[in-house]
Order: structure tokens, then C-alpha cells, then sequence
């Protein structure tokens, strides 16, 4: 039996010391998912053949001795916005059902060079456009804890898969939370890195100053092993930093002492379940055991993040979609009368009805008259927010609060409502808009079986205290370990 | 603020949306709830404040103008719906 409940780090461990080959666990993984996923419904498209070629490329180098790479054999779903050469990529949307992107992104191409063998793309919200995963053109994909309840989104699909161990790894993306507002509901670590930190090359665009590529783990450890391998410069994308990416994994088991923990009144206001509250004044208790101080701090310009963001976010994205327009790729309508009612109709037919809300949302706040009112008042408030973080971190080393604001609810509970679904973002979004690295782990929890995310923050390219924060909770406490049983 | 069925209409055509009447009667209520939500940033005091359009100090980069290798223009036009030759094909824009 290969263990593929396994960490990424366990499992490297063990194809080095040949208990079993890549083949072997790719075999497993796709066993599992043809087991489990009916009812997890993870995955959009996996394509076995290839997934198995590629874990026996791996083999026959490890046999002849070749220099291997930091995930060797190791299985990654990847969230279908990024794109891969020769295999679809969907965004979720029906607009792309025949796509097939001609390039890989920066971050497929890293995996590749790092010898990880890609399992498939995972499901999500239609362009990354919300927090259920129930946007999906395709399917809906539920929690492994309880399949009656959402998985959390836009990135549902990579953090179900990990959860339910139908891959030990997955990139998801972060526009306003979309990693760690699901990682928190499934149990797993999500990470979304410091705007920059990760090249965007080929992931498809929703919100270009906010959206990032994570990674998505069992453990922290993990985490920072994925994270080393797709961090770093591209000239293909001028927004990402040439920093050096330090070695993450190597000092993740070094605690930070001293350690001052903010702790903000704002997250822990109105709307907070009281269960979730319980877990994360727990995990502040594991740190203060440790040695870490608490203080109080305010963000006092945070209630205005969600408002915030679903003015930048939609305009951004108004621009971005207006590439769809069924003359490069993707659907084009049949009938049509001219060119303007092609882009309509092909549009029309083509996009959800999320996307289309926001699409019209983002091209009414820049729309003549309303601009300076919407658009331009939500950047000079985007600055406060941002200006907030920076003194607050003036007194502390990182941020902690829950990661949403309940645990996982309904399947079709928030579907007639956008703006209360809007409102499940409300603690991860303003990290998006400051441009913060941000991580989820997992801290307990509720009653009936569903998981809790502690939620940290820290200050821009700081990831490497962040991650090693983060492990300080995770080598004291056993939820990382906790699996679902379907 | 609530949003008109015609601000609906007007703001469709400019995001080239093709919307039905009944879409456009859901879109108008479910956008006005987000207006009105999003109207209490005109509480902040925003005096003097400058916009931030993107979290960092951004910098043009320019690289050295050289050719390189591009994409070929098949695997360039393969996803296209309508192609003629090596351009993508669209409806007659002038009669």
C-alpha cells in the first residue's frame, strides 16, 4: 500500500529510498481520485496517460543517476487558470471549453524543471470570481469533511484535492483570499505569497495588482518546499521582484524568538462564529506558551476592505475580460448580426452569471461620471488600508485572526445573495490590496467536523518568517495531521 | 442608489454583454445591493490621500530591443475561432 496521505516531504523521502517508484505513486494517486472524486468532484481534467509518462521519465532518470529535482515524482494538481501547453485550460468558464494554451505558465515550467508530475487541473470559480467554488461552468466541487457544505473557493478544486489526499500538493491562486479562505475550510495550509514573490506569466488575468500563485500543502514544511520551486524573477512578468527566494525549507524549523503577535480588533468583530473565534484564541494561546507576546492593534480602515475590493477587483477585471471576445480564442456565437453583436452575444453566451455581474460591476465604477466616485476613491482608500498594515507592523512581526468568518457553509446557501458571499472574504481580502504574504493553517475544529483556519499576515517578502511563524503552531499541535474519511 | 433597468441596458453595451430583459431585471437589483454596499466608502475622509493602483513602487522595465523567437503563427491562430491565411477572420466591419 503506498501512503498517499502522506506529506510531499514524506513521500520524496520514500521514492528516494526506492520503497516504491513514481510510476507506483502516480498510479496510486490516480487510483484515489478515480475512487473518490465522483464525490469530491476536484478535478476537471486529468489525463492519465500522461501522468504516467511523465512519473516514468522521472524513474529512468532517478535509475541512471541523473540529477534530480526538488520534487521529484512528486504529484501537483494545478488550479485551471494557469495555462499548460497542449492540455485545456478552462478558467471554469464555458468561453474556454476548447482552449488549449500554446505556452506553459512560469510556474508549470518551474514544476517541470523541478521533476513534479502533473496530475490535472483542478475546479474553481469561473475566472477565480468567488468564494464557493459553486461558479463553476462545470461542476460543483464539495467539502471531503462534509459533502453537503462548500469547499470554499475561488481555488476549491486544489484544496479539496489535497484534503481528500488525491494529490499531496496544488497550486491555487489569491485575489481577495481565494487560497486561504479555502484552505481554512478544508483543513490544509494555503499560502498566498507577497505580490511579486511568484510570476503571473500564463496564469489568465482576473485582477492584474492583486491576483498571486500559492501553494497549497498538508503541512508548512510543505508548503516551502513548493513555494522555493516557483518563486523567483521572470522577465515575462515585470511586476514579479528579483529578490533572491531564500531557502525556505532549510530554516522552517527555526522558531522565531522574540515574537510579537498583532492581534486586530477588527478581526474579531461582528459576524464572527463564535466557535471559529475559540479555536483561534486557542492557537494564541499555543504562541504565548512559546514564548510570543500579543498586542492589541487596529486596522481601523479594514471594514472597508471588502467595499474596497469589489470596486478595484471588478474594474481590473472589467479590462481583463474584455479579451474574450471571440476573435483571438475561446466561444464564439453562431448567429450574429456584425461585429459588435458577435462580441456580445459570444460574450453573452460564453460567461456565468458571476462574471457577468462583475464584469458590468467593474465597467459601471469606471464608466464616465462614476469613475471619480467609485474607482478613484477605492484606490485613495486602498492606500489607507495599506497604510495601516505598515504601522501596524511597526509593532509586531506578524498579524494573526481567523481566516474567514465562519465555517464551511451550505452548498447553495449564499448562491441568491452576492453580496453576503462578497462578505465571506472579509478577513483575507485586505491582505490582496496591501499586497501582504498571507497564510492559512489549520486550528481546530467545530462541533460537527469542520475544519478552522488560523490565519497569519506578515510584512512584504517576509514569507520566510511567515512560514517559519507558522511551523511554530504545526510542531506543537496535530490538526495538519487530521484527514477526512468519505 | 438603485440602478435603472436602461443604466443596466447602457453599461451592458459598453462591457459588450448581451443580457435578456429577464437578466437585466436580476442584474439591476443584485447590482444596486453591491452599490449601495460599496457607498460607504464615501464615509472615509479621503482628503489628500494620493490613489494606490498597485501595492508597490512600479517601474518601467524595458528590455533591449532585439528579435527573438515569438510564437509561430499557427500555434497562435490554433485556438482562434474563424481564421483566414495567417490572420484571425471577423465579421465585415465596413460594408
Amino acid at each position: 500500500m503506498i501512503p498517499i496521505e502522506r506529506t510531499a516531504g514524506e513521500l520524496s523521502a520514500l521514492l528516494a529510498r526506492g520503497e516504491f517508484s513514481a510510476e507506483e505513486l502516480a498510479s496510486a494517486f490516480l487510483e484515489r481520485i478515480r475512487t473518490h472524486d465522483a464525490k469530491v468532484c476536484a478535478f476537471l481534467h486529468v489525463d492519465e496517460a500522461r501522468v504516467l509518462e511523465q512519473a516514468r521519465a522521472v524513474d529512468a532518470k532517478r535509475r541512471q543517476g541523473k540529477p534530480l529535482g526538488a520534487l521529484a515524482g512528486i504529484p501537483i494538481a494545478l488550479k485551471d487558470v494557469l495555462c499548460t501547453a497542449g492540455q485545456p485550460t478552462t478558467c471554469g468558464s464555458k468561453i474556454l471549453t476548447r482552449f488549449v494554451p500554446p505556452y506553459d505558465a512560469h510556474v508549470v515550467s518551474r514544476l517541470k524543471e523541478a521533476d513534479a508530475v502533473l496530475l490535472g487541473k483542478t475546479n474553481l470559480d469561473e475566472f477565480a470570481m468567488g468564494s464557493s467554488t459553486e461558479n463553476s461552468a462545470y461542476h460543483i466541487t464539495r467539502n471531503p469533511w462534509d459533502l453537503e457544505r462548500i469547499p470554499g473557493g475561488s481555488s476549491g478544486g486544489s484544496v479539496a484535492a489535497v484534503a481528500v489526499s488525491e494529490a499531496p500538493l496544488a497550486l491555487g491562486t489569491d485575489t481577495g483570499g481565494s487560497i486561504r479562505q479555502p484552505a481554512g475550510l478544508c483543513g490544509v495550509v494555503g499560502m498566498k505569497p507577497t505580490y511579486g514573490r511568484v510570476s503571473r506569466f500564463g496564469l489568465v488575468a482576473f485582477a492584474s495588482s492583486l491576483d498571486q500563485i500559492g501553494p497549497i500543502a498538508h503541512d508548512v514544511s510543505d508548503a516551502a518546499l513548493l513555494l522555493e520551486v516557483i518563486a523567483g524573477h521572470d522577465a515575462r512578468d515585470t511586476t514579479s521582484v528579483a529578490s533572491p527566494v531564500p531557502s525556505y525549507s532549510r530554516v522552517i524549523d527555526q522558531p522565531m524568538k522574540p515574537l510579537t503577535i498583532g492581534v486586530a480588533r477588527e478581526h474579531f468583530g461582528a459576524g464572527l462564529d463564535p466557535e471559529v473565534e475559540k479555536h483561534v484564541r486557542v492557537a494564541l494561546g499555543v504562541y504565548e506558551r512559546l514564548g510570543a507576546k500579543l498586542r492589541e492593534i487596529s486596522l481601523p480602515n479594514n471594514p472597508y476592505a471588502v467595499a474596497t475590493y469589489y470596486i478595484v477587483a471588478t474594474a481590473e477585471a472589467s479590462s481583463n475580460l474584455a479579451r474574450y471576445d471571440g476573435v483571438h480564442y475561446g466561444h464564439r456565437a453562431e448567429k450574429f448580426a456584425d461585429l459588435i453583436d458577435m462580441y456580445c452575444r459570444s460574450r453573452g453566451e460564453g460567461f456565468g452569471d458571476e462574471v457577468k455581474r462583475r464584469i458590468m460591476l467593474g465597467t459601471y465604477v469606471l464608466s464616465s461620471g462614476y469613475k471619480d466616485a467609485y474607482y478613484l476613491k477605492a484606490l485613495k482608500v486602498r492606500r489607507l488600508i495599506k497604510e495601516d498594515f505598515d504601522k501596524a507592523f511597526a509593532g509586531c512581526d506578524v498579524i494573526m485572526g481567523p481566516g474567514s468568518p465562519t465555517a464551511a457553509f451550505k452548498i447553495g446557501e449564499k448562491v441568491a445573495d452576492p453580496l453576503a458571499m462578497y462578505l465571506a472574504d472579509i478577513y483575507t481580502i485586505s491582505c490582496n490590496l496591501a499586497g501582504l504574504p498571507g497564510i492559512s493553517i489549520p486550528c481546530g475544529f467545530t462541533g460537527s467536523g469542520l475544519p478552522v483556519g488560523l490565519q497569519i499576515l506578515a510584512p512584504p517578502f517576509e514569507e520566510e518568517k511567515l512560514l517559519r511563524v507558522a511551523r511554530m503552531h504545526e510542531r506543537e499541535t496535530d490538526w495538519h495531521t487530521r484527514r477526512p474519511k468519505l | 442608489m438603485a440602478l435603472t433597468a436602461d443604466q443596466v441596458r447602457w453599461v451592458a453595451h459598453l462591457a459588450r454583454l448581451e443580457l435578456t430583459d429577464g437578466q437585466i431585471e436580476v442584474m439591476a437589483r443584485q447590482l444596486s445591493a453591491v452599490i449601495d454596499y460599496v457607498d460607504q466608502l464615501q464615509q472615509v475622509d479621503t482628503e489628500g490621500v494620493e490613489p494606490l493602483a498597485h501595492p508597490f513602487l512600479l517601474h518601467n522595465v524595458f528590455r533591449s530591443d532585439e528579435s527573438a523567437p515569438s510564437l509561430p503563427v499557427d500555434e497562435a491562430l490554433a485556438n482562434a475561432p474563424d481564421r483566414r491565411g495567417d490572420f484571425y477572420s471577423v465579421p465585415a466591419v465596413l460594408e
